[in-house]
């Protein structure tokens, strides 16, 4: 058994791809590393000795005594490594299993809301349905938050299944605008989309990359100046796709409240909302561009933005054609 | 004649609202809240269709799939596989077994979910 253990901990690939860690921050490999470094510094401790110190017992012991104090510092810190990407890898796990076992009671809600609103069981007042329809609006941004906290425990397990397959990514982007469409309207946005023709496919996940597109479309509009009395500004957001040597360029750009300069670095961390932003829209979960990155990563991209507050955003990526 | 359901869900809320829903549409639910009973009740009452939850008590959905597909008088009954694991080896895996639709839950709203229904029915 004990053979067995010390066998599993030298498969340094697989203990590795359970913390789904790079191999430079994974401890197993740390440990590696470390080894080697004590073996030649070692035998250049002894070589060095050798040369300037007559006594061999002497040589010795330096050799040995400064062995020992690396292979203790060492040791010291592939232990920190580990624990720190233990506790990485518990925490993922752990939202992994909330955001499932949230899951269940959300469906459950959102059904039994939906049942509620449908008029089965009894037909409902119009202030009734004014209040369900709260109810439902909040359960949907539960459900969304839900699904984004699990893709993003999947990527940092580095568990998010990609499904390449061909496509055409203008038909994706002209689906994403019709998905958006009504809330567009309500928004006082035009969208226009010109694509450049003839593109060629590309080799990718429609589903995820559908998502980022989305992604990127909803904050687009969403993010839109407050009303001005007086002032009647047209709202714009103009998607472009174009091919670029080996890449499909898509970037959007809105007329919205733009990004701060201060906040900009932030843009794509975790949880983080723009100052200016949450004076206009305290919801959303500060996790959409995080995934976006992530993602666009995953599938071989670049992605970016420039933005000036009070004018607007662009944010652009590519993705590698055919591979 | 009525057409038979059987959900198969441990959820209860689900059951209750399903078994409204199912009997206004003109259909007869028959319900159970464990892969158990499940199996006993599909060779039992042999119904038109399956809605199946993976995530179940006792056996669980996918040896409940396993099982239907298995036996001979029970291969042939559609299933309609409702749940909220969503890992693409998980789909992949239970369309193979024979399930005919897979929806994740968080997904689909109830009118689509009935839809589905209807239209395995035919």
């Amino acid at each position: 058994m004990v053979f067995k253990e010390v066998l599993e901990q030298l498969n340094v690939h697989a203990q590795c791809k359970k913390y789904g860690l790079s191999l430079w921050q994974c401890p197993q490999f740390l440990f590696l590393v470390m080894g080697i470094i004590i073996i030649i510094s070692t035998l250049l401790i002894y070589a060095i000795g050798r040369r300037y110190i007559d006594n061999p017992q002497m040589v010795a012991l330096v050799v040995l005594s400064i062995t020992t104090i690396l292979f203790i510092i060492a040791a010291i810190i592939t232990r920190s490594f580990e624990r720190l990407a233990e506790a990485s890898r518990m925490k993922s796990e752990f939202v992994s299993i909330v955001s499932h076992q949230l899951r269940s009671p959300i469906s459950n809600l959102k059904w039994t809301i939906e049942f509620l609103m449908s008029g089965r069981i009894s037909s409902v007042t119009g202030k009734q349905l004014e209040y369900l329809k709260i109810l439902k609006e909040n359960s949907d941004r539960m459900g969304e938050l839900v699904s984004d906290l699990l893709t993003v425990s999947r990527i940092e397990q580095g568990k998010l299944p990609l499904k390449k397959r061909k496509i055409y990514f203008e038909e994706l982007v002209s689906e994403a605008i019709r998905g958006l469409e009504i809330f567009a309207r309500a928004s006082n946005v035009e969208i226009k989309f010109t694509p450049e023709k003839n593109l060629p496919q590309i080799f990718s996940d429609p589903s995820q990359l559908k998502l980022i597109v989305g992604n990127l479309l909803d904050n687009a509009i969403r993010y839109i100046p407050g009303k001005k009395p007086g002032v009647k500004r047209k709202n714009r957001v103009t998607i472009t796709l174009k091919q670029e040597n080996n890449n499909l360029r898509f970037e959007v750009k809105d007329t919205g409240v733009g990004i701060p300069e201060s906040d900009q670095k932030y843009v794509f961390q975790k949880f983080f909302r723009s100052s200016n932003v949450m004076r206009h829209q305290t919801e959303g979960s500060g996790l959409g561009l995080y995934i976006v990155k992530s993602i666009i990563k995953k599938l071989g991209g670049k992605i970016n933005f420039s933005s000036q507050e009070g004018i607007g955003s662009t944010f652009w990526f590519t993705l590698p054609i055919l591979k | 004649m009525k057409k038979k359901i059987l959900f198969i869900e441990d959820e209860s809320v689900l059951q209750k609202t399903f078994g409204e829903i199912l009997e206004q549409e003109g259909y007869e639910m028959i319900s159970a809240l464990d892969g158990e009973i499940g199996l006993r009740l599909v060779k039992e009452k042999s119904p038109d269709l399956i809605l199946l939850d993976l995530i179940l008590p006792k056996v669980n959905g996918f040896s409940v799939l396993k099982k239907i597909k298995e036996d001979k008088e029970t291969k042939d009954i559609p299933v309609i596989v409702l749940t909220n694991l969503e890992g693409l080896e998980d789909i992949d895996k239970v369309l193979k077994m024979g399930a005919t639709t897979y929806l994740v839950k968080a997904n689909y709203s109830l009118e689509e979910v009935m839809a589905k229904i209807k239209k395995a029915l035919g």
